[in-house]
């Protein structure tokens, strides 16, 4: 649900609710986005100087 | 056949051997699905749920697989957040354990609800006053988090880890796995509370009601606790069974005696806070509602005041006990009875929490109401074991799980031996080339 939703109320239950889950979202989103981005920049350099 | 997707410096059995195995849990598997498919298929009349019971059987094992699955938020948050560097060595296999947990409780959620189409209903027709709404949401995101963790550890499978892509994407997910490990200990916290809050709630079931701090009752704070204290349990569980299979040492001494003493801890200080909550529920809380102790507790087969004992002394005090001890840890059968009470410990807890709540009389016409699954609800609740059981094989076969397992299994081959083993196929083709020509 978004606040642009017919029945989002502004109120705090929604606010916290929904606004936790988005967070979590965010922060997996952006996570994984930046591993795959910086993925592909290494594997484009041809940057190998890790192990694990 | 498939030795060129088997991790480098480890045995695995014949591939007819493995296959053999997988077909014969495969078709308990299929048992499962065709009976997952009934309830989608004809509705919900395929189980034994009625007017008492609102929750099927498959409630108790969801909530009984999350708990066990608690291991993995719990030991990551100590190997990635708290640094306890020796648990590298298992901490792979807890977040495989967690994953399977955590998709069999989807799965089990998604036969649950009957009409899995409209699953996506409760994330855009939120409930914001609903206890299981932050449940299904908190799991959701969890279980996103377990499989972000879980990638990095296919993507190290010889023949993947070859394209330099993905090569990089699974060190790139390991530097940062703090960041999603520690937004897995803040949804586990809220999930597994939140079903904790779920019983306590319940002003109109005694047995479950408690009282607690602003909107969340101690149950809350309990679930969370018993979790993250038997969960690690669950996964020394699994990880010895592993080992009696394979007759291997998969897994450092040091980490499962690391992970045992900090789980005992766990175990310990949680018994002490249920025995608190069952003594103030019992002496307080009830009678305010006019009921007695033994109101909840009856001699039918199921709901005795056994069921208590057991849950706090036998499967609480006792393998506390043994897990805080030196003497205890390092005994291998004191260290298996263990973890199996604590797992079992947990689970008659949410057996507890779950049925219990729903078999105790309320009104002064009830009575006890006793509950036997039909075959459809028992065969959904062993599909979530049989998928289990074939992912840890796919996985031990194909994936370095076990990070020292080459060191602990050390291989004597010959050098020619050797090079057949590690060099892959794409060499071997090329090596062949002369030789036909």
């Amino acid at each position: 649900m978004f606040p642009f939703s017919f029945e989002w109320i502004w109120d705090m239950d929604h606010v916290v609710f929904m606004g936790g889950l988005w967070y979590a979202l965010t922060i997996l989103g952006i996570g994984m986005t930046y591993c795959i981005i910086k993925a592909a920049i290494d594997a484009c350099r041809g940057n190998d100087e890790h192990h694990h | 056949m498939d030795s060129a997707l088997i991790p480098r410096g480890v045995k695995r059995c014949p591939l007819w051997q493995f296959l053999l195995f997988i077909s014969v849990v495969g078709a308990v598997l299929l048992w499962g699905v065709y009976a997952m498919l009934l309830c989608w298929i004809k509705g919900l009349n395929q189980t034994n749920m009625n007017d008492y019971y609102g929750f099927a059987i498959w409630i108790w094992a969801d909530l009984a697989v999350i708990a066990v699955g608690g291991g993995a938020f719990f030991t990551g948050l100590l190997t990635y957040i708290f640094g306890k560097d020796e648990l590298k060595s298992i901490i792979n296999y807890a977040v495989l354990i967690g994953f399977i947990c955590y998709s069999s409780a989807l799965l089990i959620l998604a036969y649950d609800i009957g009409q899995p189409l409209r699953g996506w209903f409760i994330f855009w027709h939120a409930n914001v006053h609903s206890m299981l709404t932050e449940v299904a949401f908190c799991l959701s995101c969890y279980f996103g988090v377990l499989t972000i963790e879980f990638i990095p550890l296919i993507l190290e499978n010889r023949q993947i880890d070859r394209v330099p892509f993905f090569h990089h994407l699974s060190h790139n997910m390991h530097e940062i796995m703090a960041v999603f490990a520690a937004t897995g200990v803040f949804l586990s916290f809220f999930h597994q509370g939140s079903l904790g809050g779920v019983a306590g709630v319940l002003f109109g079931r005694p047995f479950a009601f408690r009282e607690g701090i602003l909107i969340w009752p101690w149950t809350f704070f309990l679930f969370t606790w018993s979790a993250a204290a038997c969960g690690p349990c669950f996964t020394i569980l699994i990880t010895k069974i592993t080992e009696t299979v394979t007759r291997k040492k998969l897994v450092k001494d040091s980490a499962i005696e690391l992970l045992a003493k900090i789980s005992g801890w766990m175990i310990l200080t949680y018994i002490i806070a249920k025995t608190a909550d069952t003594w103030y529920w019992a002496t307080v809380t009830a009678p305010s509602m006019g009921q007695t102790l033994m109101d909840f507790y009856s001699n039918n087969p199921l709901y005795g005041i056994w069921i208590l004992f057991a849950e706090i002394v036998i499967c609480g005090f006792v393998p506390a006990a043994i897990l805080i001890t030196k003497k205890g840890r390092k005994n291998s059968v004191a260290l298996w009875i263990a973890v199996i009470l604590a797992v079992v410990g947990v689970c008659i807890n949410r057996w507890v929490m779950v049925l219990q709540v729903m078999a105790v009389p309320v009104m002064s016409f009830d009575y006890w109401a006793m509950y036997f699954p039909s075959w459809q609800e028992i065969a959904t609740t062993i599909l979530p074991v049989a998928y289990g059981i074939i992912l840890v094989g796919l996985a031990h076969r194909y994936l370095p799980v076990f990070p020292d397992e080459s060191e602990l299994n050390p291989i004597e081959t010959l050098p020619a031996e050797e090079e057949e083993t590690v060099e892959p196929p794409v060499d071997l083709e090329q090596e062949l080339k002369p030789a036909e020509a």
